[in-house]
């Protein structure tokens, strides 16, 4: 009999926008709801390491869905004559319902890059609703490190190989080769447009500066940690971020980039374990 | 022509920066599955650090040539410059953060990049890849 992983995958039927979307979800553990939300032109195998991490899952239902157009969930029907593009109300729907379709009682919400960025608008809007939140590489705003998308999503440049080989530089020198090279391959998948259609949240869309003072850390808790070779999302970035939001809790991570779950899951298990230790004894 | 470049790099042994850009061509050459990747590029990349110009020349993935300016007037497919200082840190071992991708350089404000940019995208893994080579035989 092979050593079967503890991770589940399944699908479940989302109403997001009035139209249906199929999306594909993975688990394991109990305990604590703790929502994992995946980078731009991505999917949650991102997560699989944290998924797998025995002494987090067992105080903790650790579950991470690909958002609709990315991994094994499909875009809506229709999608061929459409144009991808995330908007911030859009994300907003897309987590709360996916936390209400499992009934998910006051998860924790972790979200890294684009994923951050949301847990910002999360903690704003539904501070209720989550008992706390982790942006990781996430900030109100940062400025563009290439300023045409449309590289993306051309016909003349393979969109995949790009992606990989932009996102090759936002990998610590120090994440492990095989990890580095996971991450990059997730990127290489995606489907056409769709990276493109993701970083009009993370450039666009989801520039929060105006808005991030109004977050009430004291209604829901939010941890904010980026790593120090992410030139994307700079420590720095996260920092202005975190100075507007009192009793934000910020820390730069040492040899991690843009991707710390995926490109280098013991260098990040260091910085999140005890921040989920934490959020495990604030009780209800 | 790997060992007229090999040559050069003892004559400039006291000039890390130069040693490094003239160590492109063999190391390319010599990576079987770096030339299988740019077996559609074939490019010359202007490369300038500081005051120092090279043109590279790259044909179906192999280095073709590389030649040390001054330059009066050559075609170029697309220009990569950075600060003689900037190169040095780039091609460190385990380079500081801002110094270890192009991009990342270009963000700091230490590089720039300019000319023909669909052939520089379309394989950027591996104009990428050559550009970073000499890290690789930096303790050579």
């Amino acid at each position: 009999m092979a050593d079967l992983e503890p991770i589940i995958g399944r699908y479940l039927t989302l109403t997001l926008g009035g139209r249906p979307h199929r999306v594909y979800f993975e688990e394991a553990g109990q305990g604590i709801p703790l929502v994992c939300l995946h980078t731009a032109g991505a999917d949650g195998k991102q997560y699989r390491h944290l998924l797998n991490d025995r002494v987090i899952t067992r105080d903790f239902r650790v579950l991470a869905f690909d958002m609709p157009w990315h991994g094994k969930s499909l875009p809506p029907a229709g999608w061929q004559d459409e144009e991808y593009r995330l908007t911030t109300a859009g994300y907003i729907e897309m987590i709360l319902a996916f936390c209400e379709a499992l009934a998910l009682e006051r998860p924790v919400v972790l979200g890294c890059s684009i994923g951050g960025k949301i847990t910002l608008e999360l903690a704003r809007l539904h501070p209720e609703r989550f008992r706390a939140l982790i942006g990781v590489e996430s900030a109100a705003y940062q400025p563009p490190w290439y300023d045409d998308t449309g590289w993306l999503h051309r016909p003349d440049v393979h969109g995949g190989e790009l992606a990989g080989a932009l996102m090759s530089g936002l990998i610590a020198p120090q994440s492990p080769d095989e990890t580095r090279w996971d991450t990059l391959w997730g990127y290489m998948q995606g489907g056409p447009g769709v990276f493109k259609g993701d970083l009009w949240f993370y450039r666009v869309d989801g520039d929060f500066r105006d808005r991030v003072g109004e977050i009430d850390t004291a209604r829901c808790p939010l941890y904010l940690l980026t790593g120090e070779y992410d030139f994307s999302c700079t420590p720095d970035d996260t920092r202005a971020t975190a100075e507007k939001i009192p009793g934000a809790r910020f820390t730069e991570m040492k040899e991690i980039g843009h991707f710390p779950m995926s490109e280098n899951p013991e260098q990040f298990r260091k910085y999140l374990v005890p921040v989920l230790d934490e959020i495990r004894t604030l009780g209800r | 022509m790997s060992g007229a470049a090999g040559a050069i790099i003892g004559a400039v042994a006291d000039d890390p920066v130069h040693a490094r850009m003239l160590s492109i061509p063999h190391l390319v050459n010599a990576d079987a599955g770096l030339v299988r990747r740019g077996r559609y590029c074939s490019a010359t990349f202007l490369l300038e650090a500081g005051d120092s110009a090279y043109l590279l020349r790259v044909h179906e993935g192999r280095v073709a040539s590389l030649e040390r300016g001054p330059f009066l007037m050559r075609p170029w497919t697309f220009a990569i410059r950075a600060s003689t200082e900037a190169w040095r840190r780039f091609w460190e071992p385990v380079p500081a953060p801002g110094y270890h991708d192009l991009f990342a350089m270009k963000k700091l404000g230490v590089a720039s990049v300019e000319g023909d940019l669909i052939p520089l995208m379309a394989n950027l893994r591996y104009v990428k890849d050559v550009i970073a080579i000499p890290r690789r035989g930096g303790r050579s």
